[in-house]
């Protein structure tokens, strides 16, 4: 027997995914103001390309291919999910964690460089948007990567297949995000 | 095993070759990084950008089945990036056009006194 709550819907779909869709609908509005924002700053200051040019843009774009390979497991770990194959999708979701574990590191690595060399997030306005938006996605990233242990650790016995795809939409939506962000802080100069 | 099994074998699709879709991805994020090395703006912009938005696209499509599931999700989505839109819209006049045609922020002026600090042409009279 399952939990009423992953079982009625009223909206015709699942109240797990329906839930997971409303948080990427918040979080189109808290990322995508933080960009518009930056955006907006970038344009109005155009000399602030002598800050990016400071930007780690092998670091940047070894973390885009991390995050877009943690997406690929995920996904392989929803479709094991919908075979009954839950073995199979913990081992996709814990490889999906390794991923997210490889990007938080190298992302620590890139930002000690970089504060030792000065660029602080007070230095310059360039640089307390860079912090501020890495900082809030790794957030999300960390979140995502516990939060993606446990599933998995449910799903390896079996349990709560259907959480496996709840988690990916979530990680997706972190892998998009950086999909942006990679661009606007690394490789605009 | 519990009942999930049938359930998500009910709820099974037609999966796309996710091996395929990523290694497009990979193959775009390559151009996206190789592109700016031309030093011709408008090839940064499409290669950077352009591919950005191609890119969000295919996850969105591929990996989060949105082109599968329940079409209001989409537009709710959708309505999200409008807000955006909207709020881009309603704050990007005043912040990109800081310097202003018929008016003076003199508060950035008695702030960053010329020659001092990131808005220092701001003190400037106009």
């Amino acid at each position: 027997m399952r939990p009423i709550a992953t079982t009625r819907t009223a909206a015709g779909l699942p109240t797990g995914r329906l839930a997971v869709w409303w948080v990427v609908a918040s979080e189109i509005v808290i990322f995508g103001g933080l960009l518009a924002s930056y955006i907006m700053q970038r344009v109005a200051h155009p000399e602030w390309h002598m800050q990016a040019a400071h930007t780690n843009v092998v670091a940047g774009g070894f973390n885009t291919f991390v995050l877009l390979t943690s997406s690929l497991f995920a996904v392989l770990g929803h479709q094991a999910a919908e075979q009954g194959d839950g073995r199979k999708a913990a081992r996709m979701l814990y490889l999906t964690c390794g991923g997210a574990v490889t990007f938080l590191l190298v992302k620590s690595v890139e930002w000690g460089h970089e504060i030792h060399e000065g660029f602080t997030l007070q230095a310059h306005t360039f640089w307390s948007f860079y912090y501020t938006a890495a900082g809030l996605h790794a957030l999300h990233v960390f979140a995502g990567a516990i939060i993606m242990a446990i599933v998995a650790k449910d799903a390896a016995k079996g349990l709560e297949l259907h959480r496996v795809e709840l988690i990916g939409i979530y990680w997706h939506f972190v892998d998009i995000v950086w999909i942006f962000l990679f661009p606007l802080l690394y490789i605009a100069k | 095993m519990d009942d999930t099994k049938t359930d998500h074998a009910e709820l099974a699709h037609h999966h796309p070759n996710y091996v395929k879709v990523w290694a497009i991805l990979v193959v775009l994020l390559a151009i996206s990084i190789v592109g700016p090395f031309l030093g011709i703006k408008i090839v940064t912009l499409i290669t950077a950008f352009g591919i950005a938005i191609v890119k969000a696209y295919m996850v969105a499509k591929n990996f989060m089945h949105l082109n599968i599931e329940k079409r209001f999700v989409v537009y709710l989505l959708s309505t999200m990036l409008i807000f955006m839109l909207l709020f881009f819209a309603g704050v990007s006049p005043d912040v990109m056009k800081w310097q202003g045609d018929n008016w003076q922020k003199t508060f950035v002026a008695q702030e960053h006194p010329a020659g001092h600090g990131e808005n220092a042409e701001a003190a400037e009279p106009h």
